[in-house]
């Protein structure tokens, strides 16, 4: 029996034990959907290094363990996320905490925010909206390649649920705080659905924390529906210890003259795996995807952006940048595909690297696939150290090596960070770069809970 | 202030700088003028501090110390300040921070307490009008975007932030036009005291009929080949470098 057929076989065993405690929490719509994801799932496996797309990262490390739990929340969950207070200077948001990606239902299991957003459980939202979530559920998440997308549709018991309605404007973002923990070793999958109606404003940040130093392995996929007219951005923070494995598939689908971004700030963590699917849906969309980490020991950061260019006059940009110490790793493949139809497209790719030692090892692949003519289209990469001419002119006005080196390391995340629309949230961010860049721990320094 | 005496220096085992001496006193402007590849901006990056360039023989001595035994950082803290030829863009970081930094630095090593950072907008906003510096220049990344000039008003300015003893300016003028090159003089002059002095690097007379040096030195072929009063660079204006080079190559025969 093959290493993959084994891991295959046990995620089968989570599905025969828990298919019916998941069905029964969840609304029927969503249930339809969970038998033959499983048997996609099945076909296509945990992903490996045989998989274009996952060429550079080995899953193996998280996905063959034996998890002692496969986490499916209740109540008494949330109690310890509940204590939980992000306190992150000037940073006005609507706050949600989370506990191991699941919306905590003590309080009820939705909650209306001002301007007639709807934030809450994806189950209960499915029940209370069964229109909308039938309207959006499913209808952006697929691959003919990747198992864990269906994984994660047979198998995750519930999710956050966010709705902005036509017209709303948000004028600060929804903050999703959302806390890993467990005293045993747990692999969790949830289930994310964004809608941003028609001529809606948003943004959403999403802070990823781990509390115990229990080993875990996260597979979440997140729909995000953007209107026409509408603006929407998508922030991840991600912190999380070592021994945390973290993949994300997120997939923003646009309508005509919307204009999108996501950006995925990774801070730490041992595995971390981000894919992006940006489908530009309609005439004049614009979508941007960023991405920043900072690597160190044997951690690994893959991020993988997909930007599909359906429609004309779309614009697409991707901003990538990684800083890799010690022996970490990194992989970054970018592909973007322009149809036929899509005359008039612009399409940016840049994906910047600074190795700061020689073990450390990074691996960039633009994939390009142009069928329309009238197209401008330029991709770029660079893995190299730090620039010595910029290192010495910061010497030559007196500043010490040491502090030089941070501040070009700093300079070069920056470029990333200032894409972030809200100032707060920018500061906030640079603020933990350096701290990161400094080796000291990232996490927000007045965060009451004392994590290991 | 500033004695140097026999300096050798090598690149990639090429020799460059094949001899010099050189004796700068407080107060003093000395012009380095030579044609192109005679080694001026080599005795600059030597000066500053520049690790590719590897003396071979002879020594530099400043405020009576051995400056080849110190590093970039500490020569700047002591006062040495390289108008860079090429002022290097640096993405991401921002003037002010990059300012405030290396005045952080310097007061750090002279024993002052950090500036608060009212004091130091308030140095900035001095230090701007002395140097007629865009206020949007200074927030802005480190020389991004900036056009020639603003390139090399941009390290006048820094210059003026750090008040050095010594400044070498390594062809501060090169790029620059009329007006740029008052600017960039007047800013010079503004900043000059009876106990710091200036290296002013040129290719042409243009930047001397503003800065006025005590002192032109001729470079060629890694070696001082002339020394004069003011003068010589008018000289040299009118007759270009090839009188020079004859000088040298004749005296080689002889």
């Amino acid at each position: 029996m093959s290493v993959s057929t084994e891991i295959a076989d046990r995620y089968l065993s989570i599905f025969t034990e828990n298919i019916e405690k998941i069905s029964g929490n969840s609304s029927a719509y969503i249930n339809s959907f969970r038998k033959e994801a499983f048997e996609k799932f099945r076909e296509l496996g945990v992903p490996t290094r045989k998989d274009e797309a996952y060429k550079y990262t080995n899953l193996n490390i998280f996905f063959d363990h034996d998890y002692k739990n496969y986490f499916i929340p209740v109540t008494s969950d949330f109690v310890r996320a509940e204590e939980f207070r992000c306190d992150v200077a000037d940073l006005d948001t609507h706050g949600i905490v989370l506990l191991n990606g699941f919306y905590p239902t003590i309080n009820g299991k939705l909650r209306q925010l001002p301007g007639g957003i709807v934030v809450g459980s994806l189950n209960e939202a499915a029940a209370k909206y069964p229109d909308l979530v039938r309207e959006h559920y499913g209808k952006y998440a697929d691959s003919k390649t990747d198992g864990l997308i269906h994984l994660n549709t047979a198998l995750a018991p519930d999710g956050m649920f966010i709705y902005i309605p036509a017209g709303a404007v948000l004028s600060k973002p929804v903050q999703i705080v959302n806390l890993v923990y467990s005293e045993e070793d747990i692999f969790n999958q949830h289930r994310n659905l964004i809608i941003v109606e028609k001529n809606a404003e948003a943004s959403v940040l999403v802070c990823d924390h781990t509390l115990s130093p229990n080993k875990f392995l996260t597979n979440a996929v997140t729909e995000v529906y953007v209107g026409e007219n509408s603006h929407f951005d998508l922030i991840r923070v991600q912190n999380e210890h070592n021994n945390a494995g973290k993949i994300t598939h997120t997939f923003i689908h646009q309508e005509k003259n919307s204009v999108a971004s996501s950006n995925n700030m990774t801070l730490h963590g041992g595995l971390v795996r981000n894919s992006t699917y940006h489908y530009l849906g309609g005439q004049g969309a614009d979508t941007m995807s960023y991405g920043l980490f900072l690597t160190d020991k044997w951690q690994h950061v893959d991020n993988y952006v997909n930007v599909d260019h359906a429609f004309p006059n779309c614009t697409s940009n991707q901003l990538f940048k990684g800083v890799l110490d010690d022996m970490s790793t990194g992989s970054f493949n970018g592909r973007i595909l322009v149809r036929q139809d899509a005359q008039g497209t612009m399409a940016y790719q840049r994906n910047n690297n600074i190795l700061l030692t020689d073990d450390a090892k990074m691996d960039s692949k633009p994939q390009l696939e142009i069928f329309a003519n009238d197209v401008k289209c330029s991709h770029g990469a660079t893995v190299g150290q730090l620039d010595e001419d910029a290192l010495f002119y910061l010497r030559s006005r007196g500043i010490e090596t040491h502090e030089a080196r941070l501040m070009l390391m700093f300079g070069f995340a920056h470029e990333v960070i200032q894409n972030i629309k809200i100032e707060a949230l920018r500061e906030r961010l640079d603020g933990l770069v350096i701290q990161r860049l400094r080796g000291e721990l990232s996490r927000c320094a007045s965060c009451v809970v004392k994590c290991g | 202030m500033l004695v140097i005496d026999n300096l050798k220096a090598a690149i990639d085992g090429k020799n460059i700088l094949k001899g010099i001496s050189l004796e700068i006193k407080p107060g003093e402007v000395h012009a380095l003028m030579g044609p192109n590849g005679s080694g001026k901006s080599t005795l600059a990056a030597v000066l500053a501090g520049r690790e590719f360039v590897e003396v071979t023989e002879g020594s530099v001595t400043y405020k009576g110390r051995d400056l080849l035994s110190m590093a970039a950082e500490d020569r700047s803290k002591e006062g040495i300040f390289l108008g860079f030829q090429y002022p290097i863009e640096i993405p991401g970081v921002s003037m002010v921070n990059f300012m405030k930094t290396a005045v952080n630095e310097h007061r750090k090593h002279d024993g002052l307490e950090p500036l608060s950072a009212s004091d130091f907008l308030k140095l900035m906003r001095d230090k701007k009008e002395l140097v007629e510096i865009d206020s949007k220049l200074a927030n802005r990344s480190v020389n991004e975007g900036f056009s020639g000039g603003e390139k090399k008003k941009n390290e006048i300015f820094q210059m003026a932030i750090l008040e050095p003893t010594l400044a070498i300016l390594d062809e501060t003028d090169s790029g620059l036009d009329i007006d740029a090159l008052r600017i960039v003089a007047n800013g010079v002059n503004k900043l000059k005291k009876p106990d710091n002095s200036f290296i002013v690097i040129t290719h042409y007379q243009r930047l001397l009929e503003y800065i006025i040096p005590d002192v032109v030195h001729v470079m060629y072929d890694g070696r001082i080949v002339k020394t004069a009063g003011k003068e010589l660079a008018l000289e040299l204006e009118e007759k270009g470098y090839d009188w020079i080079k004859k000088e040298v190559e004749n005296s080689i025969v002889a």
